[in-house]
């Protein structure tokens, strides 16, 4: 597959970006055709972080094979598996309690706080500044110690299962997120000063990078790189899920489709879900934190697909049931995929240091996109 | 009170009383070489372990605090690893240009040593075109980087040095215009004539305007041309992994770091001459008692403090800025900083010529 690379008929410098560089963000491999320092192609290559995970769930069952797409998107664990528990729950057809769902739109928006902070402080490094990064890791360690007394685990929770969640709340769980979010609120401003305020910064992401909206559709791009050029596709808002109908929050939408307007939406993201904890937090009802489910779950013969919000974008989960202990099937649409795909319309033209720009603003999470 | 000057003295005296002249002033050579070599490293090692220490505070962390006294010896253990390190040449790699790379560079770096004033007449050159021949001298780092980037037989190496000659050879101009502003002012190439043009004030305060933005043009492009953040398009690691020197490894690495850290305060060290009075102390016009505690300061310790400060000062640009893209680079040289410090230097002639600066 992989062909002489190096030498090219027109007399183009192609280099090869990965997979190990340090701004791929793990086993990413971009064939670049350059003309000088402007880029005029560039290639995915994928597949070197290939698990399979789509063929390991179908020998699972159905409350084990949530937990291994924990290991998709890393980032979004919580979110991945709260997708998996959807669908498995849509071909139950069990009524979710109202403090479990609950507890899964604060952990999901935790994650996505989690999430956004590390593709802020990572993105940062690839624009050359370095300082952001720790100062991102400073609040986002706060998230992981709340993950870490309510989950046990920091960074591949599982947290979810069929029917709820799997244990309840920790007692300290709405100190401590008050603390976090009083603490991260009064952080926005140094965000603002070392990174979206610098006249660097602005330079190096304005006008770059730009996606119109038709394209943004037709490659199938989500999440915030959509909701930066001006589509509206944010799935709490329009298929809303758990508790999401009853929530105050916005859609944060941007019309320039740029590099910036990427990072704006996603420093955007990031208050709306301070503001979703806010209303939350105060307000999680007593009652079971998980329905009463069978200890062998069987779905009923048929399909079943259910879209939820992650951090990059919509991911799909489409499980093809045959009616026995284990998926006979099942696909995920995962977001980074096609928001990938988008990178070569994005980048050429642009200088190579746009090009690892817009990648940092694309947020991608290899796992998520090879599987 | 014992100063550098004295010690420099009585060696002069104790080897010509000594020995044949011929003999005495080979002594002398090998003493300065000696002494430069020295320092050299010794820079490397301090403004290193600066770099890391200030890095980590501005990014709450601690630094290196375990390897000697509150980790003062991390970047010696550093360098002995590298020391012990196998040096790499990859396959087709031109071999002698290759290794001759960080040597040009490093040798370019140590050359810069020898007309500044490190205290009161401490200076191993006191050329009378000093400032013409640090102009020139800075300019042989770019064939290094260019040897070294086309040596590699790496892409990415090769497009880190065409970056880094270009940038260079056009932050040069802005550099060499703000020092010409100076020059101007002092009517002198000679850096030792320079400070005692600063005698009465230093140039920064008593050059008005021009002499500020000249420092703010020189500081700029000096960082740029010692490749340093946010101008560090030669290395840029998220972009081209280490730039030109990707393929280095083991002591010839060290080389091309020991001599950005030098190249640093080489850039530092002359800034601080030219614009803040070298080794002159801090007075105030005619207060005598401030005046005369500074007096005891050594010169040394002030030229040293200065150097510092300026170092602190492009340290903390690369700890908080993000990198430029190379068109922007080149648009802020020659679009901005060039046409600025024309007109800089032709309003600093005027200044001079009428005799408005104090």
């Amino acid at each position: 597959m992989i062909e002489e690379v190096g030498t090219s008929t027109d007399g183009d410098l192609i280099i090869n970006i990965g997979p190990q560089h340090p701004s791929t963000h793990g086993v990413l491999h971009l064939v670049v055709t350059l003309n000088g320092e402007t880029v005029k192609k560039v290639e995915p290559h994928l597949g070197y972080i290939h698990r399979s995970i789509e063929k390991m769930c179908e020998s699972l069952s159905y409350r084990q094979f949530i937990y291994v797409t924990s290991r998709m998107d890393y980032l979004s664990s919580h979110i991945n598996n709260l997708g998996c528990a959807h669908a498995v729950e849509k071909g139950l057809q069990v009524e979710i309690p109202e403090r479990a769902q609950v507890i899964r739109v604060l952990m999901s928006e935790l994650t996505r706080l989690a999430s956004h902070q590390l593709w802020w402080g990572a993105m940062a490094m690839d624009i050359g500044a370095i300082t952001p990064f720790f100062h991102a890791f400073r609040e986002r360690e706060m998230i992981n110690d709340i993950m870490e007394e309510t989950c046990g685990a920091r960074l591949t929770m599982n947290y979810m299962v069929p029917g709820g969640v799997m244990y309840d709340l920790h007692p300290d769980f709405q100190k401590k997120v008050k603390e976090f979010v009083q603490f991260f609120r009064s952080k926005f401003d140094e965000y603002d000063e070392l990174l979206t305020g610098n006249v660097i910064f602005q330079a190096r992401t304005k006008n770059v990078g730009i996606i119109s909206k038709e394209d943004a559709i037709s490659y199938g791009c989500t999440g915030p790189v959509a909701r930066a050029a001006g589509v509206s596709c944010d799935v709490r808002k329009l298929f809303p899920y758990d508790v999401y109908g009853k929530l105050q929050f916005d859609e944060v939408l941007m019309e320039a489709g740029d590099s910036f307007a990427r990072y704006q939406v996603r420093m955007g993201e990031m208050r709306q879900s301070l503001s979703i904890i806010d209303q939350l937090i105060d307000n999680i009802p007593e009652g079971e934190f998980q329905a009463k489910t069978k200890a062998v779950l069987k779905l009923p013969k048929g399909e079943y697909y259910s879209i939820v919000e992650t951090a990059r974008g919509e991911l799909g989960v489409y499980i093809i049931s045959e009616g026995g202990m284990t998926p006979y099937r099942i696909k995920f649409r995962s977001p980074g995929f096609s928001n990938l795909s988008a990178l070569d319309h994005m980048a050429r033209g642009s200088k190579i240091g746009d090009l690892v720009a817009i990648m940092g603003t694309l947020d991608l999470v290899i796992p998520d996109i090879d599987r | 009170m014992l100063s550098i000057e004295s010690i420099t003295g009585s060696i002069q005296d104790f080897l010509f009383a000594n020995l044949p002249g011929f003999f005495a002033v080979l002594v002398q050579f090998a003493l300065v070489g000696i002494f430069v070599i020295s320092l050299f490293a010794v820079l490397g090692l301090v403004l290193v372990f600066m770099e890391r220490k200030v890095s980590a505070y501005m990014q709450i962390r601690v630094g290196p605090n375990r390897v000697g006294f509150k980790g003062t010896a991390q970047t010696l253990a550093d360098t002995l690893k590298l020391v012990l390190k196998e040096g790499l040449t990859p396959i087709g790699a031109d071999k002698f240009l290759f290794n001759l790379a960080p040597f040009v560079v490093m040798i370019g770096a140590m050359l810069l040593m020898a007309p500044i004033p490190f205290a009161r007449n401490v200076q191993i050159w006191d050329v009378n075109i000093g400032v013409l021949y640090i102009s020139a001298i800075s300019s042989i780092a770019v064939i290094g980087i260019l040897m070294a980037g086309w040596a590699s037989n790496n892409k990415y190496s090769l497009l880190g040095a065409m970056r880094s000659g270009a940038q260079i050879v056009s932050y040069e101009l802005s550099a060499g215009l703000s020092i010409i502003a100076i020059v101007i002012l002092s009517g002198s190439l000679q850096l030792s004539e320079i400070i005692a043009s600063q005698e009465n004030g230093w140039w920064i305060f008593k050059g008005h305007v021009p002499a500020l933005i000249a420092f703010v043009i020189f500081i700029i492009a000096v960082t740029a041309e010692t490749n340093r953040a946010p101008f560090d398009m030669a290395e840029a690691e998220s972009e081209l992994t280490a730039g030109f020197h990707t393929e280095y490894s083991g002591m010839r690495f060290a080389l091309f770091f020991l001599a950005e850290y030098v190249n640093i305060f080489i850039a530092c060290a002359i800034g601080a001459t030219l614009f803040l009075g070298g080794w002159l102390p801090f007075h105030i016009g005619s207060w005598t008692a401030f005046n005369h505690i500074m007096d005891y300061i050594p010169s040394s310790i002030w030229f040293m403090g200065k150097t510092f400060f300026l170092i602190f000062i492009i340290m903390w640009f690369r700890w908080t800025f993000p990198r430029l893209r190379i068109d922007q680079l080149l648009n802020l040289e020659w679009k901005y900083l060039l046409p600025i410090s024309l007109i800089n230097v032709l309003i600093m002639t005027i200044i001079a010529i009428l005799g408005w600066h104090f």
